[in-house]
């Protein structure tokens, strides 16, 4: 790499001579050697999947989430170092409970957002942290506005609002599958089956370690996890398509 | 003698300290499909003298939120000076008009973290996208009450009666602001703390009117 032994790397207070800040850079590596995660906003809600990389074969399902509530109306999916996001998570349910408690009403998303990402953003800024390696997907509803968001927050601090974005592994794959869909056509159910087939063609069954899908939902103007069995039947019916696809594929080659 | 005066007020008023002014006072603020009326006498006083006879007891808080105060007036005014920075705060940090629920949560939160030292009872009142017109009453411990028909002040204890006669569910502008008119008529004649004029605030989508009504005029009797 370029920019070990320079000098100018190690440090987030330290820019390189070409203006870039390799601490930051390195955060975002984290996150890119991650499992897949997929944000959707659709025609009535957001949908949130992410791929849980199993460390162990030991482990038992469920355990270490990726994908929190954040209040009633917020919740979001972590890519990256999971202890990381915790933080972020904390936080954001810090800010989140702080808001209703002076202003007696739930946080606008882009408010939520904007104060996550002021805290992702100090940790780039003093020599004696570090950024977080670790990204984080906001699905809320606004109360006022009576609409869905979907906000990603980067571990340099940047924040940005999308109808659909992924990160980790596959991201780059993930967005050109994202971009190919009607999300405005899409319901929530409709939503969580296309974000979860694209997070499993992503994957390559006969490399990759193996993994459990995540997945929560903001709908109805409430956060809440996709239940098992929902997630399970999306996760199969994923596969299926897939397999179908591949062997169509296989025909015509012949 | 203002202290001894002071103690034979309501219990609102019998709360501020020997010499302080009180807002002793009639308000009022009633929501109507589309928007809202806000009412208030004008009366000032320290015991039985009238400090200012013409004053203004409702406070601008946002372009389309206000506020009736009564007790203390300069616990009040620094009250409304507070809810407005934070009010202004929140619209630059949402980019929003501000809500009415949010101006009186602030406000509740003020009254009620500081019940100690205040003596302030006031009714947040105004228009806003979300919700309309809407009105909250905040008494002196620090409650907030969403209200079909707010009343408050000295003056307000003789009026209980009439405001429940009169008020009735879907009136337009002009029957809320008659009835509003009618009230606080009604208890300036009886309280002795109230008087002056008639101040009232009209808030709608489409703007804010200010009226007065002086004092030769009111419409007090059937």
């Amino acid at each position: 790499m370029a920019s070990s032994g320079s000098g100018y790397d190690l440090s987030p207070t330290t820019f390189s001579p070409d203006g870039r800040i390799f601490q930051v850079e390195y955060a975002s590596k984290a996150v890119a050697s991650s499992g897949t995660s997929v944000g959707l906003k659709v025609k009535d809600g957001v949908v949130l999947v992410t791929e849980k990389i199993l460390t162990s074969k030991m482990l038992v399902p469920g355990s270490s989430r990726r994908v929190h509530g954040l209040d009633r109306h917020a919740g979001c999916s972590i890519t990256g170092l999971i202890s990381d996001g915790r933080q972020l998570v904390n936080r954001g349910r810090e800010e989140a409970s702080n808001y209703v408690d002076t202003y007696g009403i739930r946080s606008p998303p882009v408010v939520l957002c904007e104060r996550l990402s002021s805290f992702a953003h100090y940790f780039t800024l003093h020599g004696a942290l570090r950024p977080f390696g670790a990204t984080a997907m906001v699905a809320a509803y606004d109360e006022d506005e009576k609409d869905y968001s979907l906000h990603m927050i980067e571990p340099s601090g940047q924040a940005y609002k999308y109808y659909g974005c992924a990160a980790g592994k596959g991201r780059q794959g993930a967005k050109t599958e994202i971009e190919k869909l009607d999300l405005q056509a899409l319901s929530c159910e409709e939503g969580l089956a296309a974000a979860v087939k694209v997070v499993l063609q992503m994957r390559d069954d006969n490399k990759d370690k193996p993994m459990e899908l995540e997945a929560g939902w903001c709908r109805d103007g409430k956060y809440s996890k996709v239940p098992d069995g929902v997630l399970k039947d999306a996760e199969k019916k994923g596969r299926e398509e897939l397999e179908e696809e591949e062997d169509m594929d296989e025909d015509e080659d012949e | 003698m203002a202290a001894l005066a002071n103690s034979f007020l309501s219990p609102e008023s019998s709360r501020l300290k020997p010499g302080e002014l009180s807002t002793g006072t009639t308000i009022m603020a009633v929501p109507f499909p589309g928007g809202v009326v806000l009412g208030a006498d004008s009366r000032v006083s320290t015991g039985t003298y009238i400090a200012n006879r013409t004053s203004d007891k409702i406070a601008q808080l946002s372009s389309k939120i206000f506020c009736c105060r009564s007790g203390s007036a300069a616990d009040t005014q620094a009250l409304t000076d507070y809810v407005r920075f934070y009010l202004q705060q929140w619209e630059v940090e949402t980019g929003r008009n501000a809500t009415v629920k949010v101006a009186a949560h602030l406000m509740r939160k003020i009254c009620y973290q500081n019940k100690d030292n205040l003596s302030a009872g006031v009714i947040v009142g105004g228009w806003d996208e979300v919700d309309g017109g809407s009105v909250y009453n905040i008494p002196l411990g620090g409650t907030m009450i969403k209200m079909d028909c707010a009343i408050g002040g000295s003056g307000s204890t003789y009026i209980y009666g009439l405001t429940d006669a009169l008020h009735k569910p879907n009136m337009t502008k002009a029957e809320t602001v008659a009835m509003v008119k009618k009230s606080i008529s009604h208890a300036m004649a009886r309280d002795g703390s109230s008087g002056g004029i008639i101040r009232t605030c009209i808030v709608d989508e489409s703007g804010v009117e200010r009226e007065y009504i002086p004092g030769n005029q009111l419409p007090y009797g059937p």
